[in-house]
């Protein structure tokens, strides 16, 4: 059989004070794709997370569908708006999930990448995210950065995985 | 099988030149409880959809709905007794595409197939699309396909087995 996959590589968890971003650096090349899982939550009123590569903010771009429970609307940019969160005004002790898929990161095409995100909330809005987001870059990706439109709380928990095709 | 030994690789395809129009997983076998598959590239042209078929199947037995965004707009569609099911929205051309494909239940001689599947076109947009395929046959070929281009040189397509136990 084929060596299990889908292998932890870091992880962070969100202290007391919160933190405006979270760096994972020094990826290994040694898997084929990565996926990051997220539980978060915003300190402000504010769903954005947005996301860099290599320290670069360069060179990103996205075209997304949201829905609110009473609407779908979809966008597109030229930045690195990657996920949203549960935001401050959002209920209490509520964290957004998200799920950040990046294929083949080492490869020296250009860097595509899919997400999934939802902002829970127990009110009338809530909302739920797709990216598809672009890195034109050849590079391999060896750091991303994860920054809030204000600070991740507490508790805010950042999973990065690596998965091998053989 | 040990348990906890999940999400293994089963095999990955690598498109290597311009020629390539299919690509087949064949001889899957029933050693997992769901699987998934991902692909990551381009093609040559933007020209159509990549379309899905299981075990070599072209009948009228395929349907499937989308919910799309594209930048400037949004919308939903449904495609019933089709010949395949399309796995992207828009064709992928040049840009780059990444697109996962969840398989619940592939070997379950009891049920017809269904599928989940997010994709993720740079160019066009982001969508969800779910599937049915009405067979009750268990899952031991999977077909992806583009008409009219072919797959751009260094495109992967990964196939990953999920166990319960």
């Amino acid at each position: 059989m084929a060596n299990p996959t889908m292998t932890l590589i870091a992880s962070n968890t969100v202290g007391s004070g919160g933190v405006s971003s979270v760096t994972f650096s020094s990826i290994p090349a040694t898997y084929t794709d990565l996926v990051v899982k997220v539980s978060a939550r915003n300190t402000t009123a504010t769903l954005d997370c947005y996301i860099n590569f290599n320290g670069s903010s360069s060179n990103l771009s996205r075209k997304v569908l949201y829905g609110n429970g009473s609407s779908a609307t979809s966008g597109s940019g030229s930045d690195g708006y990657v996920i949203w969160l549960s935001q401050s005004s959002d209920t209490a002790n509520t964290f957004g999930n998200a799920e950040i898929y990046i294929p083949n990161y080492t490869s020296s095409n250009y860097k595509s990448f899919s997400a999934d995100s939802v902002s829970e909330n127990n009110g009338t809005t809530a909302y739920q995210f797709l990216d598809a987001g672009l890195w034109s870059s050849s590079s391999a990706i060896t750091s991303f950065t994860l920054y809030s439109g204000s600070n991740f709380a507490q508790y805010s928990t950042f999973y990065l995985y690596g998965i091998n095709n053989s | 099988m040990t348990a906890g030994a999940t999400y293994v690789p089963i095999a990955t395809q690598t498109i290597s030149g311009t020629s390539t129009t299919n690509v087949t997983f064949s001889s899957i076998t029933n050693a997992y409880t769901d699987l998934v598959v991902i692909f990551e590239g381009a093609t040559v042209a933007q020209v159509n959809d990549l379309t899905l078929q299981f075990n070599s199947d072209s009948g009228s037995n395929y349907s499937y709905t989308r919910i799309v965004g594209y930048g400037s707009g949004q919308y939903s569609d449904r495609t019933s007794n089709s010949t395949s099911i399309s796995i992207t929205i828009g064709s992928p051309g040049t840009q780059g595409h990444t697109s996962i494909l969840h398989i619940n239940n592939y070997a379950n001689t009891n049920v017809y197939k269904t599928m989940l599947l997010r994709t993720s076109n740079t160019n066009y947009g982001p969508g969800a699309i779910i599937g049915l395929w009405r067979n009750t046959s268990a899952i031991n070929a999977i077909s992806i396909s583009i008409s009219g281009t072919t797959y751009s040189s260094g495109s992967t397509f990964t196939l990953y087995g999920i166990a319960s136990a």
